[in-house]
């Protein structure tokens, strides 16, 4: 069962059978720029990023992106960096994975960002959407559909913080603007 | 197609009816009891053994022999039997070995009706043992598994079988004996207990047409290299879990075509794995810290708050936050370490020689390999959190880059104090041993190893080398003999490079030597004029894409006065150290790791044993 966050809303990341999630991973998909018919060698393809910043008491410890793909712990995996999108049909084009049980224990917050590497506004992006899948099962937790978006260049999506003993995921949906996730580290700080 | 298992490891049966063939150095007792669901061995009743040979749907041999054969019929066994175990004691008062250390490792095969063998185990580890359960046979589900177990009692047979819950347990262990001992004076001659020939290949060879194999065989010709992976995917990938919800850990336990390369992935694999948690462990440490400071000196610049009950309770919070965070990071860095220590357990028994430590117990049971080795143990590493938790330094083969052997005073903090001429010494002898080990790992004739020794300063620290007769030729004395080895090895370099681009290997003139080389220099730079510096260099940039490696024993700082010319040169070399010593940093977080070199454990003869075994062999063959 899939919840189609909106703004602000949380989930808690336990299990219907009350266990804790143990393993999540974020997926960003978005379709492709249409080929051009003459010189389309020239498209502009549309590059989108997906990164995750930790926080620890509100001051960033480590960051995830396509160009430090693995956080030094190890708890945070980015499955490599894609360039152009893909068919937008609900395949993850970027992914990051989260290893909860190896996060170490004084980061307590996990913001996930998209940005357009390449400029180009959500406005102009189609079928772009982020979810939550449970790693284990493959299950989709949560989607957050990017569409229709203004124009803006990134967006600050959700964040995965600790409550209690497990985890919960915020969406979180800020817009912003940035080539990457560095320029949005003022917008993300307050929604910690 | 045969799966090799290491221990622990289980693997299914399709077939009923089995033979399971033991291989041993010396003559061996061959038994196995029959035990139900839980487990239990009804008694007397639930042994096979010598004395009392037969139980429906199971058979041993009557007397010891070097290669007993039992035979199974899993169908016709009592539907309350759920697991067989098949031990293996070694006969006393037969004037053999009295320990299984003491002879090469047992191993076993289990076959099918055709011949086919299905699974093999060879029984590493053991010492002072004289009695083991090498596999169990278990009923999962309705269908059958082997299970590579390898459990040996330093108290032999009684031991063994009291461990099964037997009653009168020494009293049935003297009886096996002395059944044995009657049939071996009865029949003289199956005591022989020399193998005919002994092959690094555990299970027999086939000399069947593979047409003419009965049907059900399980798959047909795969690819050489393949069947390894597929057989054991669905155990490793599937491990049994104990009751805690955790998995126990596997050797092998990774991706790969081969078992060592399974050892090698996974072996890197806790490398990255421990760096990780300890950078988890670190920065929530350094957090902590930095937290505490903050609030400390927060309490400190309020005037309102900095004397007084007032700033003492708040300095006790922080403090108190700061133990219980650094607690909480300590808690998960130790699940961590404590998983990662049984599973090197597990690993570093199922190493083979290139990849264990000197102290294994594969190397007393060494027999030249007929394969290429696919890496090659450096040494150990670790780090401060627990300096117990050693991962191997394993580095792929052939070599990218040389090796060099610091014999200077090691600038890093982690250094054993030790004096000059004692460094010295050492880096000869880490020298010799990296030697040993690439020699001992290849396959007769495919590796060879040179040495120049321009002043003769290595003494009798390669007497281990030298004496074995594992060297084709004598160290290169005195500035010509260093001339010669190079403009030789630099000829070959040339020959082999110009062959390999214009395809043509097979026109190479016959006096050149296409095995690998190794060129072990000592004392770096004394003997070497300009052109002998030149074409170490040379040798070292285009040698090891043409299989032509370095192992230097230098100090940096007797080759100042070549200036900055040679800094390619080292840095076209690994560095390691002949003592530990923390300068090697790892490729993901970059903490400094101690490296500790393979030593020899002392009084161990293992080195002069294994040598001389590759010089026989290498007289045998004639190279």
């Amino acid at each position: 069962m899939t919840v189609n966050l909106s703004k602000g809303q949380g989930i808690s990341l336990q299990k219907a059978d009350g266990g804790t999630l143990t393993a999540v991973r974020m997926g960003l998909g978005w379709q492709a720029a249409p080929r051009r018919g003459l010189f389309g060698s020239r498209t502009k393809e549309i590059d989108l990023d997906a990164s995750a910043v930790l926080f620890a008491g509100g001051q960033p410890v480590d960051v995830v992106f396509f160009r430090h793909l693995v956080s030094d712990d190890g708890s945070v995996r980015h499955t490599g960096d894609n360039l152009v999108g893909g068919a937008g049909t609900g395949g993850d084009d970027e992914a990051i994975l989260v290893d909860l049980q190896r996060v170490p224990v004084h980061v307590d917050t996990i913001v996930f960002t998209v940005n357009s590497f390449t400029g180009q506004t959500f406005a102009e992006v189609k079928n772009a959407f982020c979810r939550l899948v449970d790693e284990t099962t493959g299950q989709e937790l949560a989607r957050y559909t990017l569409d229709g978006g203004g124009a803006y260049t990134a967006q600050i999506m959700a964040k995965v913080h600790r409550a209690g003993a497990g985890w919960q995921m915020t969406a979180i949906g800020t817009p912003s603007n940035g080539r990457t996730f560095q320029d949005l580290m003022p917008a993300i700080l307050p929604s910690l | 197609m045969t799966a090799e298992l290491v221990r622990g490891q289980n693997h299914s049966l399709s077939e009923t009816r089995l033979e399971i063939r033991v291989s041993a150095d010396a003559v061996v007792v061959a038994g196995a009891t029959l035990g139900d669901a839980d487990g239990r061995v009804a008694g007397a009743g639930g042994v096979v053994h010598p004395a009392a040979h037969r139980l429906p749907g199971l058979e041993v041999p009557r007397r010891a022999a070097a290669d007993p054969r039992i035979s199974v019929d899993l169908a016709a066994l009592p539907e309350a039997v759920h697991r067989v175990q098949v031990l293996l004691a070694l006969p006393e008062g037969a004037g053999g070995p009295d320990r299984f250390g003491a002879t090469a490792a047992p191993s076993v095969v289990v076959t099918g009706p055709g011949g086919t063998a299905a699974v093999g185990y060879t029984i590493t580890g053991l010492d002072t043992e004289s009695a083991v359960v090498a596999l169990e046979l278990y009923r999962r589900q309705g269908a059958w598994k082997v299970r590579a177990v390898g459990q040996g009692y330093a108290g032999g047979l009684a031991a063994l079988l009291r461990d099964q819950g037997l009653e009168g347990a020494a009293a049935m262990a003297a009886e096996i004996h002395a059944a044995v001992a009657a049939a071996t004076t009865a029949d003289p001659a199956a005591a022989p207990a020399a193998r005919p020939s002994p092959s690094a290949v555990p299970g027999p060879i086939s000399y069947r047409h593979p047409g003419r194999t009965p049907a059900p065989a399980p798959a047909p010709a795969a690819p050489a290299e393949t069947p390894d992976a597929s057989d054991v995917s669905g155990a490793s990938a599937v491990p049994s879990a104990e009751p805690d919800g955790l998995v126990r850990p596997v050797a092998g336990d990774a991706t790969g075509w081969t078992m060592d390369e399974r050892l090698y992935n996974q072996v890197w694999g806790m490398f990255e794995d421990l760096a990780r948690s300890v950078a988890a462990y670190r920065s929530a440490a350094d957090f902590a810290e930095s937290r505490l400071e903050r609030e400390l000196d927060e309490v400190l610049s309020d005037p309102l708050t900095r004397v007084g009950p007032a700033s003492d309770a708040a300095r006790d919070a922080a403090r108190a936050r700061h133990a219980e965070l650094v607690e909480r990071a300590r808690v998960v860095l130790d699940r961590d370490l404590g998983r990662l220590a049984a599973e090197s357990e597990v690993v570093e028994h199922a190493l083979p020689p290139a990849f264990a430590r000197w102290d294994s117990p594969v190397w007393h049971g060494y027999q030249i390999p007929l394969e290429s080795p696919f890496a090659l143990r450096l040494g150990d590493l670790h780090l401060p959190e627990r300096t117990d938790l050693r991962i191997p330094l394993l580095v792929r083969l052939p070599l990218e880059r040389g090796l060099w052997i610091d014999s200077g005073r090691p600038p890093g903090r982690g250094a054993e104090p030790v004096d000059s001429g004692e460094l010295r010494r050492r880096a000869v002898e880490t020298a010799v041993l990296h030697a040993a080990r690439l020699l001992a790992a290849h396959p007769v004739g495919e590796f060879t190893v040179r040495i120049v020794d321009p002043a003769g300063a290595a003494g009798d620290a390669l007497a281990p080398l030298l004496d074995s007769g594992a060297l084709r030729e004598p160290p290169a004395a005195g500035a010509r003999g260093v001339s010669e080895v190079l403009d030789r090895l630099t000829r070959r370099v040339d020959l082999v490079q110009m062959a390999v681009r214009n395809d043509a290997l097979d026109s190479l003139p016959p006096d050149v030597d296409t095995a690998q080389q190794l060129l072990v220099v000592n004392d770096f730079p004394h003997g070497f004029d300009d052109r002998a510096v030149t074409q170490l260099r040379y040798l070292a940039d285009e040698g090891p894409a043409v299989g032509v490696h370095l192992l230097m024993v230098a100090d940096r700082a007797d080759a100042r006065g070549y200036g900055p010319v040679l800094d390619p040169l080292w840095k076209a070399l690994l560095r390691i150290t002949p003592v530990a010593d923390d300068h090697l940093a790892d490729p993901w977080v970059g903490h400094a790791w101690t490296y500790e070199p393979a030593r020899v454990p002392p009084g161990s003869d293992v080195l002069r044993e294994v040598l001389r075994r590759v010089g026989s062999a290498r007289r045998a063959y004639g190279i």
